[in-house]
């Protein structure tokens, strides 16, 4: 991203209906903030109107664009003894537009990619991710979950967004037009924006202080890796329950189920390092069968395992597993207390 | 509160229990699970409106079994897990103690024998409330496309996160049903169908056992009313049966027992 | 509709109901073509969730029968089924799900009549019920 320039626009609440109305027109799938029940949560929309924003975040992350709750892997025919696999069509994957996510989401795409790309591309990731357009709105508020500046992000990150809007007061937003994606649909947009005459954006945003250095608490969490009892405490409380993966926007784990008989299906789906099962040997063996042992994993992998590895944090400051959890496993206060743990 | 702390300190300080479960309060004000192993720490222990999990959960985890005799705060609704648990052979006489704590929090019972707490849960209204039962006859006014619809898009949106199961005191299975796969009985993938099978088969394994603490709807991440389906089944078997879970240190679970007259004017 | 077959599928005990199906046969009354038997050891065996994997199989109707109160073969197989069939029924019709799609029935090794009798009343609620097209239309969705 360095030295490509930023353009600035501005559109108003009016435009961007619009436009909206025109991903619609093009066919495009628009996953957006909905709210559904109690709560807010990514959904398909067809209009603005359908949209919330007020939140400061949704419970579920957008991940389900690129990485389905559930999706078909291949599919298997059997007839007169020779067995079929088939393909998925990715050409016939839905062009997506993610509207409405906030910049942590945004930067998650890059540790998923990070994943799913690793040593060999996972086509269908890839696939779904080249279908995918990003358009994240900036956070004004923020509450005491969100931890985004000390994990690399910010409130008004542009990092993983095709194009940002930052909400500048009376309907108006100030649309930063990130990537060549974000250029090319601003071209087929068009009259939709104006250019941008406030380009304050800073004052516009949420303020969230930085608690603890990344580096720092992964070198902690390294040291403190065979004290049992720091991560028996830690974990005491957690009851195993796989909310905080599965509303994680960075968490990858799945499983892989064949469902069907002679003829069926391969299909792919979320799965949790939390659970029992994470890696139980079909011997029976378990090399991590307490809670604590996951726990630990959770954090390792996020914050020392990925880094080393692949050179991304596996944790975007979202908040979310600490809203998620119903025993308050607060990931913050874990990170801090590691930090602080007397070596 | 003072009594509960004063309580907890004493049990710790004659090691009459090893750890104090309780509630302790969280980073956004409200409580979360405590476990007091030294008598300084009951300081932290608090009583309000916000301690709703029922902590029964931790009864059943080894990593808390091994800490030793348990003092646990103890609700109505984890009172009652208590005896169910009881009840099934999970926990044994005087294996612990029950603190209860009324809803003013400014007084402590502590219960220590099966009997002690039968008695003191016979004493409570354990039927659904007024509301819980109005809710349920919404329900049963709706038409059954318009049921069939409401549990469909709730169902859709069930991610087989199995926090219903983790936070549900009575799912204590080792190896539950869906992490077996030969066969696969319960689908694993969160699609529409296995989801209607998992939430059919929790709810029907939880029959005559569930006391309606509620944490299975409040751990959901998708925001479905699972206690719904928990209610019908708690008012079905009471109907049916004339049993209410929870009562009692022993005797049969409703589904593992009969009575020779039990209705059926469904069968022809 | 008039040439909707129902798929209707039976589970029954061994000792009663599948014994009186045979002499069904064997007294040679003709009955309804539409139902397809398995054959359990005692109705206590039946899983409810073989019902709703029945539904999700293609069957739009179920009869589930079995020897009479008193008289099962393993004494009180069919008390704990009966238990389990009043709560999940309820539990069936509280998701909207139409129980009138399952049928419940005490037959016996001697009422070869009474097993047509069923058959054919249920082939006709079936029919008039459609096919359960409701149900095995969750097969599928929520898989991208």
């Amino acid at each position: 991203m360095k030295g490509m320039e930023i353009e600035t626009r501005s559109i108003n609440r009016e435009a961007l209906a619009k436009w909206i109305s025109l991903w619609r027109s093009e066919g495009k799938r628009i996953l957006a903030p909905k709210k559904i029940g109690d709560q807010v949560d990514f959904a398909s929309v067809a209009s603005l109107d359908e949209v919330s924003l007020e939140q400061v975040q949704t419970v579920q992350s957008p991940k389900m664009a690129i990485f389905p709750r559930v999706e078909e892997l291949f599919s298997f025919h059997s007839a007169d003894g020779r067995v079929e696999l088939r393909d998925r069509n990715l050409e016939a994957l839905p062009e997506t537009v993610v509207f409405g996510l906030r910049p942590c989401d945004a930067a998650a795409v890059a540790a998923l990619k990070a994943i799913f790309t690793w040593d060999s591309p996972d086509s269908l990731f890839s696939a779904r991710l080249a279908r995918t357009t990003i358009v994240g709105v900036a956070c004004s508020r923020a509450d005491a979950d969100c931890f985004c500046t000390s994990v690399g992000g910010s409130p008004g990150g542009v990092e993983g967004s095709d194009i940002l809007l930052t909400a500048m007061g009376q309907g108006d937003y100030l649309a930063e037009i990130v990537t060549a994606r974000g250029r090319e649909m601003l071209q087929s947009a068009g009259a939709l924006f104006g250019n941008a005459a406030n380009t304050d954006k800073e004052s516009r945003l949420a303020k969230v202080q930085a608690v603890f250095d990344p580096a720092a608490v992964a070198s902690a969490l390294s040291r403190l890796f065979d004290d049992a009892a720091f991560w028996e405490e830690q974990s005491r409380r957690c009851i195993g329950c796989g909310a905080c993966a599965y509303v994680c926007p960075t968490c990858a784990c799945f499983d892989i189920q064949d469902e069907g008989g002679i003829s069926g299906k391969r299909l792919r789906c979320w799965d949790s390092c939390g659970f029992g099962l994470f890696t139980l040997h079909t011997s029976g063996h378990n090399p991590r069968p307490l809670q604590s042992q996951r726990w630990r994993q959770r954090l390792m992998h996020k914050f020392a395992y990925m880094p080393e590895r692949q050179q991304v944090l596996g944790c975007v400051g979202c908040g979310r597993c600490s809203r998620a959890c119903p025993v308050d496993m607060n990931i913050l206060e874990h990170l801090q207390a590691a930090a602080e743990a007397k070596p | 509160m003072k009594a509960l702390q004063d309580k907890a300190r004493e049990l710790l300080a004659t090691k009459a229990v090893q750890v104090v479960i309780g509630y302790g309060r969280g980073r956004r004000g409200e409580a979360r699970a405590l476990f007091i192993r030294e008598a300084a720490g009951v300081r932290d222990l608090i009583f309000d409106e916000t301690c709703r999990q029922n902590l029964a959960v931790y009864l059943m985890k080894p990593e808390v079994r091994k800490l030793g005799k348990a003092a646990l705060v103890a609700s109505p609704a984890v009172l009652r897990t208590i005896l169910q648990l009881a009840a099934e052979n999970q926990v044994p006489e005087n294996g612990l103690l029950a603190l209860a704590v009324p809803a003013s929090g400014d007084e402590v019972v502590a219960l220590a024998s099966f009997a002690a707490l039968e008695a003191h849960v016979a004493a409570l209204d354990n039927d659904l409330s007024a509301g819980e039962k109005a809710e349920l006859q919404k329900f049963a006014a709706m038409d059954l496309d318009e049921r069939q619809r409401f549990w469909q898009e709730q169902f859709s949106r069930c991610l087989k996160c199995y926090a219903c199961r983790a936070a549900c005191p009575l799912c204590y299975c080792t190896r539950c049903t869906v992490e077996c796969n030969q066969p696969q009985w319960i689908p694993v993938p969160a699609h529409d169908l296995g989801n209607l099978e998992w939430n059919v088969m929790r709810a029907m394994h939880l029959a005559g056992r569930c006391v309606n603490c509620g944490d299975c709807s409040r751990a959901c991440p998708a925001g479905i009313p699972l206690y719904l389906l928990n209610q019908k089944l708690i008012s079905d078997v009471f109907a049916g049966f004339g049993s209410r879970s929870g009562m009692a240190a022993a005797g049969d679970n409703a589904m593992s027992t009969f009575k020779p007259n039990d209705p059926e004017d469904f069968i022809k | 509709m008039a040439d909707f077959q129902p798929k209707i599928v039976a589970f029954v005990c061994n000792w009663c109901t599948y014994a009186g199906a045979d002499l069904t046969g064997t007294s040679r009354m003709k009955y309804s073509p539409q139902v397809s038997i398995i054959r359990f050891p005692c109705t206590g065996r039946i899983d409810f969730m073989l019902l709703l994997k029945a539904f999700a199989g293609g069957a739009d109707g179920i009869i589930v029968s079995g020897c009479h109160p008193n008289d099962c073969h393993y004494s009180s197989g069919n008390f704990h089924a009966r238990r389990r069939w009043i709560v999940f029924r309820g539990l069936l019709d509280f998701l909207g799900i139409d129980v009138r799609r399952v049928q419940f029935s005490w037959v016996s090794a001697a009422e070869g009549a009474k097993w047509a009798q069923l058959v054919n009343e249920t082939s006709e609620q079936i029919r008039g019920l459609g096919p359960f097209s409701g149900y095995q239309r969750l097969r599928g969705l929520g898989v991208e």
